[in-house]
């Protein structure tokens, strides 16, 4: 790029020189034009003879040199010239601006570590990270990135997050937390076991991810390169009928002027301007949006986001906490710790936050020796023997199904109802905390012009409902089970305009087939589950649902600025192309046309780059 | 079969939007994207004779255009 950049000026000095000083030998300007021309453009008369042999003539290093030689050879000294260096600085330009663009995308994913340290025997070894089998013991040094996933065994530290959820505070861990690959470990040392594989970790499962999302291309870039194929050809006749015709109708006029205007034709006949500039503007898009935490597995997905009219929301993990906590216990006929240990002994296999929370209430370590034959009722609840004894523990629907009487019981949240042997034993009360920034979110989406917004979900209509009202969500649906959803959704998709999208939003626990038939899939707090990354089209490293607005809005801009570059790009070109066919445009202004134009619209797409982060 | 390859020394989008191009009239190639940005050639070809199809599409890229270095990821 350098020697590029000197040749440039080299050219440029000599081209001034020559322009300026008119010389007695008019010969001695003519060859000062020729030299730097030779000096700013040999390498693309060369690379356009080598592409002549092989059938490219409508390559733009021969559209260029046949429009400057051809100048050339009607006298046009300084134009051939001066066309010639415009171009190059302009494509000096954009490969600058290509390259910063690629680069500024490369470190926000410099996520990859380099090494691990492994300690065996005592020792510890510098080695690979794919090379680390789980179990194995990792230390992990104040300001190296977490290798792999894993459990902290020993020590404490803050680890820095931000490259993979776009969340600045660093997060506390201590003995006994799990920790990500690819965050940064700031103050302590850490020793770790690995719970995770390099390949199935969860950087390489990121890296992977936004690697290939550019493999997806969006309509817009099928448009252009539709748009490119005939665009060139087009042009390049027009201009040779130019050439040709005018003058033989009009015997008067000169045939150089004709062949001028031709030659003009060639230079704006190039569609690479529009060609780099929509695909630059997704690339900036889907990089400003992994900024912050959003993951956008293609092109075609942040296109499709942009028309989001329909956001359907999953409950639990989504707008709520997804943490729940025992509340009540409402034992019959059996003590409190009886109740909750059995519930806790049968849920103990499952995790779903709601044995989480079981667990955590029973608060006594689970002997898994005494749990046989565990079985989840999609829906209903789960089965397990306990002890010897058949424990039942599940909604109302449960013992309904399984015809046990029991006690209704009416307090708002989530109600499990326990069986011993089908006998009801009691109730236990489990509610969620809506998250801080989900009645926000809601209404930074209707401001954004999302049409609807609904929430789904497999708990009872009351608790549903009573979300639903305090965060202004306008319609939903309860008491559904995983495949009541995906009838649900495929209704909702049907309900929506011809063009409108419908975007479903879910934690990915038992919502990946939902998460795969919606238009776009979100998964929230996306290293839970590999069947929601697997499933979803766009992945959200934090489980704030303020990210769908931030990706919403990430997605309208890159369209926005994808939209100007098109029609500035196109109606630029067909002005000066019929400013030139009326000989009203010269060379120079073509150029602009040309390499002038594609600068602007790398610039203007680099704008998608500088995301900001929602208010909180 | 899907196979990714990383792709330098593209002059241009539009070169690398030709390139596709010639790319996919390949025998044996069902789809093939080249992102000029994140300089990927993803190919999606048939497992049978994927050896030969490879070394078709090198050839492609060799004849159209000869200062691209491509190398398997």
């Amino acid at each position: 790029m350098k020697k590029r950049t000197i040749k440039i000026i080299i050219a440029f000095i000599l081209f001034l020189v020559s322009l300026v000083i008119s010389f007695e030998n008019v010969w001695i300007n003519s060859i000062l034009y020729i030299i730097s021309y030779l000096i700013v453009g040999l390498d693309i008369v060369i690379k356009a003879v080598r592409n002549i042999f092989r059938g490219k003539i409508f390559d733009e290093n021969f559209l260029m040199t046949i429009a400057t030689i051809g100048a050339f050879a009607i006298g046009e000294f300084p134009e051939a010239v001066a066309v010639m260096l415009f171009y190059q600085v302009g494509e000096l330009f954009q490969s600058y601006a290509v390259d910063k663009s690629r680069k500024s995308i490369a470190s926000l994913m410099d996520i990859r570590p380099d090494f691990a340290n492994l300690k065996k025997d005592g020792k510890i070894e510098k080695c690979d990270p794919e090379e680390i089998n789980i179990e194995d013991i990792i230390i992990i040094k104040p300001g190296e990135k977490v290798p792999l996933d894993g459990t902290v065994i020993d020590g404490n530290s803050m680890l820095d997050t931000s490259a993979l959820t776009g969340e600045s505070i660093p997060r506390e861990v201590t003995v006994g937390d799990d920790i990500l690959s690819g965050c940064i470990n700031q103050t302590g040392l850490l020793e770790v076991k690995v719970t995770k594989k390099f390949g199935e970790s969860t950087v390489s499962k990121i890296l992977d991810l936004v690697e290939n999302a550019s493999s997806k291309k969006s309509k817009s870039e099928n448009f252009i390169s539709k748009f490119a194929k005939y665009y060139t050809p087009i042009v390049v006749v027009i201009a040779i009928l130019l050439a040709i015709i005018p003058p033989i109708i009009f015997k008067e006029t000169e045939f150089t002027e004709w062949l001028y205007r031709a030659l003009t034709f060639l230079v704006v006949s190039c569609p690479c301007a529009l060609v780099i500039s929509i695909p630059l503007g997704f690339f900036g898009g889907i990089g400003g949006a992994s900024k912050l935490g959003i993951l956008v597995k293609g092109s075609n997905y942040l296109e499709a986001l942009s028309n989001t009219e329909i956001v359907v929301f999953d409950k639990t993990g989504t707008l709520t906490e997804g943490v729940f906590e025992v509340q009540k216990i409402n034992p019959v006929d059996i003590s409190k710790e009886d109740l909750i240990k059995y519930a806790a002994y049968a849920e103990s296999f499952s995790n779903h936050p709601i044995a989480i929370s079981l667990i955590k209430a029973y608060g006594k370590s689970i002997d898994s020796k005494i749990i046989s034959e565990t079985s989840e009722l999609s829906g209903l609840g789960v089965n397990a023997i306990v002890d010897g004894k058949n424990i039942l523990v599940g909604n109302e629907k449960l013992m309904k199904e399984k015809n046990i009487t029991y006690e209704k019981c009416n307090e708002i949240g989530t109600i499990l109802y326990v069986a011993i042997d089908n006998k009801f034993v009691g109730t236990i009360t489990i509610s969620d905390k809506i998250k801080v920034d989900a009645k926000d979110s809601i209404e930074r989406l209707k401001r954004n012009n999302v049409k609807k917004t609904i929430m789904l979900t497999g708990d009872k209509i009351k608790v549903a409902e009573n979300v639903a009202s305090k965060l202004n969500i306008d319609e939903v649906y309860a008491e559904l089970l995983p495949s009541d959803k995906v009838e649900k959704v495929e209704e909702l998709i049907k309900m929506k305009s011809d063009n409108g999208k419908l975007a479903f939003v879910g934690d990915g626990i038992n919502d990946a087939p939902v998460l795969a038939i919606s238009d776009i899939g979100i998964a929230m707090g996306g290293l839970g589950s590999d069947a929601a990354i697997e499933a979803a089209d766009v992945v959200l490293m934090t489980d704030e649902p303020s990210k769908v607005v931030d990706a919403i809005k990430i997605s309208r801009k890159t369209m926005r600025i994808v939209k100007q570059n098109i029609i500035f790009a196109i109606s630029i070109k067909i002005l000066v192309l019929i400013l030139s066919a009326f000989g009203l445009s010269n060379m120079w202004e073509a150029v602009f046309a040309d390499v002038g134009v594609s600068v602007l619209a790398i610039l203007n797409s680099l704008r998608v780059l500088r995301v900001k982060k929602s208010k909180k | 079969m899907k196979k990714t390859f990383k792709i330098k020394g593209l002059d241009c989008a539009n070169c690398a939007l030709e390139l596709e191009r010639a790319i996919k009239k390949i025998k044996g190639i069902n789809d093939v994207t080249i992102s000029f940005m994140a300089e990927k050639l993803v190919i999606n070809c048939d497992e049978n004779g994927a050896d030969e199809i490879i070394k078709n599409v090198k050839k492609v890229i060799k004849k159209e255009e000869p200062d691209v270095e491509i190398k398997e990821i």
